[in-house]
């Protein structure tokens, strides 16, 4: 059987510790993700759904237990692993969109290429405007972050996470600041990615109904995968 | 975007141009810094070439003397003085001991580059019924217009000193009444007297000097001094002049003759040209300084305002490393920047001052002196200043935890 793209057992994580204000904030998580799969992930504030997604995210290291992506144990891995592993195999899309102000739309998109071969090429170039058409924003291609649209801005950090093909897509509220329309294109775009090439995607959202048309939900409460959630 | 650029260089510019106006007055701050250090620098060392070019082309940089002539107590017998009181006896004008042999050791020293042999002493000039009384040198010109360079003092005649010439100063030809081709008449206390023709006239700016100082041929001065075969002092030039005192000291313990450096002899003006270099080094010490404080305390706020932006790039897969480079740069290139436009402005700031500013007599007060060497130290200089600068902030935006970055 193949490797679920995310795999996590008796994922702990706990700040502050060894004092007396020692708090645990997810108790014992496990979870699989299987390649091509479409997730949504729930909970109330406050439940360590944003800890829960650092940490499969690989920005953040659980106190305890095993946290494997694509079959790579990051225990097994250093600091520098970690991060080739972050820039080539995840892509992040931010709940308050997060474009780099000083670059334009297309070099915003070229980001993780740029960052991962160290030049600009014409591959990347080819690539971003690519994804550039698919998200509609051909047209503001140079435009800075800035001079966008909530709704574009969103856009473009959906292509960006797709730039360099990864597999997996982790999403936090990625319609969350948008309006209904803008919401939806997102949401179109993220699951035509997922239906065309396979990628898997893990959205943490508070939208119900968003979280429905997802293949899974996974609830999180009090920093404990809720039973009877599907 | 630049395909010929890499990511840490496209990063570094942009978060540059994205701060320009903290870019600007940084920059304008390094080349305010840069400009006065170019300036002072290259001010102070015309300044300070004029003066060695002043002393040193006047007077040899080490001189050979003929040690001191002391007095023996009288003793009746071995460990018993007679007479305690000892007089310091006159010091006759000698010839050194064995200057030959002196000269050719003086040879052999790789530190000495030029030996000349001088035989002076004092005479009177008299030419009908004026008289001055004059030092007489007597030079041999190959070698002794390597160390004072005469030439550059010639303001009439040649340098021509055969047996019978004498090259005097404008202000003696003033008061005897002469030009050149007129002949004079020399005196020394003990030696002949010799009539001699006035080939050159020299002018050293100084009153009395101009009055005293004489030159004509070695052997001519030997005659005159009533000294054969004789030399009072050996000329030298070395190699490293800051380094004549040592030699000096080298010299006289090896042979037994009193040398004189030129340190030792202008010890003054030499303490003047330290203190001047020493309050040049501390300056640019302290501009510097005051410079890379600068460039940090910038570079500490880019990063303060650009940690979300940090925290992105970590996330896509940047690595500490290059989040590490990307500040470092920014710190190299606003050095670098900075130390170009402020040069050019010391050096223009320099040259206009050395057009405006003028000696009493009309001639310049430093010559210009602007080496390509002093812009690429200076650029060299104020971006390793800028990288250094820069480190703090650097580290700790590569140490930035991503996820803190991101939340803000």
């Amino acid at each position: 059987m193949a490797e679920p793209v995310i795999r996590l057992e008796q994922v702990r994580k706990a700040y502050q510790i060894g004092l007396a204000a020692e708090t645990e904030v997810l108790h014992g998580i496990d979870l699989r993700l299987e390649a091509g799969e479409f997730l949504a992930l729930v909970g109330p504030s406050g439940s360590g759904k944003s800890t829960l997604l650092n940490i499969i995210g690989l920005l953040d290291r659980p106190t305890s237990g095993l946290v494997a992506i694509n079959g790579h144990d990051i225990d097994a891995l250093d600091d520098a692993g970690i991060t080739h592993l972050r820039g080539h195999t995840i892509g992040f899309i931010f709940q308050s969109h997060l474009l780099i102000s000083a670059f334009t739309a297309r070099e915003n998109v070229m980001m993780p290429m740029l960052v991962a071969k160290g030049r600009r090429d014409a591959e990347m170039e080819q690539r971003s405007a690519e994804l550039l058409e698919r998200v509609g924003l051909s047209h503001v291609a140079d435009n800075k972050a800035t001079n966008m649209s909530g709704g574009q801005q969103q856009r473009v950090a959906i292509a960006r996470a797709l730039a360099m093909r990864p597999d997996l897509v982790l999403a936090d509220e990625p319609t969350g600041n948008l309006d209904t329309r803008s919401a939806e294109t997102a949401f179109q775009l993220m699951r035509d990615e997922n239906r065309q090439f396979g990628t898997s995607f893990l959205i943490v959202t508070h939208n119900m109904a968003l979280a429905r048309r997802c293949d899974r939900i996974i609830a999180v409460v009090d920093g404990q995968i809720a039973p009877g959630v599907a | 975007m630049t395909r010929l650029l890499s990511f840490v260089w496209i990063g570094a510019l942009r978060f540059l141009w994205e701060g320009r106006l903290q870019t600007l007055f940084i920059i304008g701050g390094i080349t305010i810094g840069v400009a006065v250090i170019v300036f002072m620098s290259a001010m102070l060392a015309g300044l300070e070439a004029n003066f060695i070019k002043r002393v040193l082309t006047s007077q040899p940089q080490i001189q050979l003397l003929p040690p001191d002539q002391v007095a023996r107590p009288l003793r009746d017998e071995p460990g018993t003085v007679a007479d305690a009181i000892v007089q310091r006896p006159s010091q006759r004008i000698l010839s050194i001991d064995q200057w030959r042999t002196i000269q050719r050791r003086m040879l052999a020293m790789p530190e000495v580059t030029v030996v000349a042999p001088v035989a002076s002493g004092s005479a009177l000039a008299v030419r009908g019924s004026a008289s001055r009384s004059v030092t007489v040198t007597g030079i041999e010109p190959d070698s002794y217009l390597q160390i004072v360079k005469l030439p550059d003092y010639l303001v009439a005649g040649r340098l021509r000193l055969s047996s019978d010439d004498i090259i005097i100063g404008v202000e003696l030809a003033r008061n005897l009444g002469v030009g050149l081709g007129d002949k004079i008449v020399l005196s020394a206390a003990n030696g002949p007297s010799r009539v001699l023709t006035i080939t050159g006239l020299v002018d050293f700016g100084n009153k009395p000097v101009n009055q005293r100082n004489t030159y004509v041929a070695l052997r001519t001065a030997q005659s005159l001094l009533n000294m054969i075969g004789g030399v009072t002092t050996i000329d030298l030039a070395v190699r490293d002049i800051y380094a004549a005192e040592a030699t000096a000291q080298q010299i006289q313990a090896s042979t037994g003759v009193q040398a004189d450096s030129w340190i030792k002899t202008n010890a003054q003006f030499f303490t003047a040209v330290r203190a001047q270099k020493n309050t040049n080094t501390l300056i640019r010490v302290f501009v510097g300084l005051s410079v890379a404080f600068g460039i940090a305390a910038v570079l500490i706020v880019s990063v303060i305002q650009r940690s979300r932006d940090i925290g992105i790039l970590r996330a896509m897969g940047a690595t500490r490393g290059q989040v590490l480079r990307l500040f470092l740069l920014q710190g190299g290139l606003l050095g670098f920047l900075g130390s170009m436009i402020g040069a050019t402005l010391g050096a223009s700031a320099l040259v206009y001052w050395h057009s405006v500013t003028r000696q009493a007599d009309g001639s310049e007060i430093f010559p210009l002196i602007i080496e390509p060497r002093l812009f690429l130290a200076t650029a060299v200089l104020a971006t390793l200043t800028g990288v250094l600068a820069a480190m703090a902030p650097a580290l700790r935006a590569a140490g930035l935890d991503p996820v803190e970055a991101i939340r803000g």
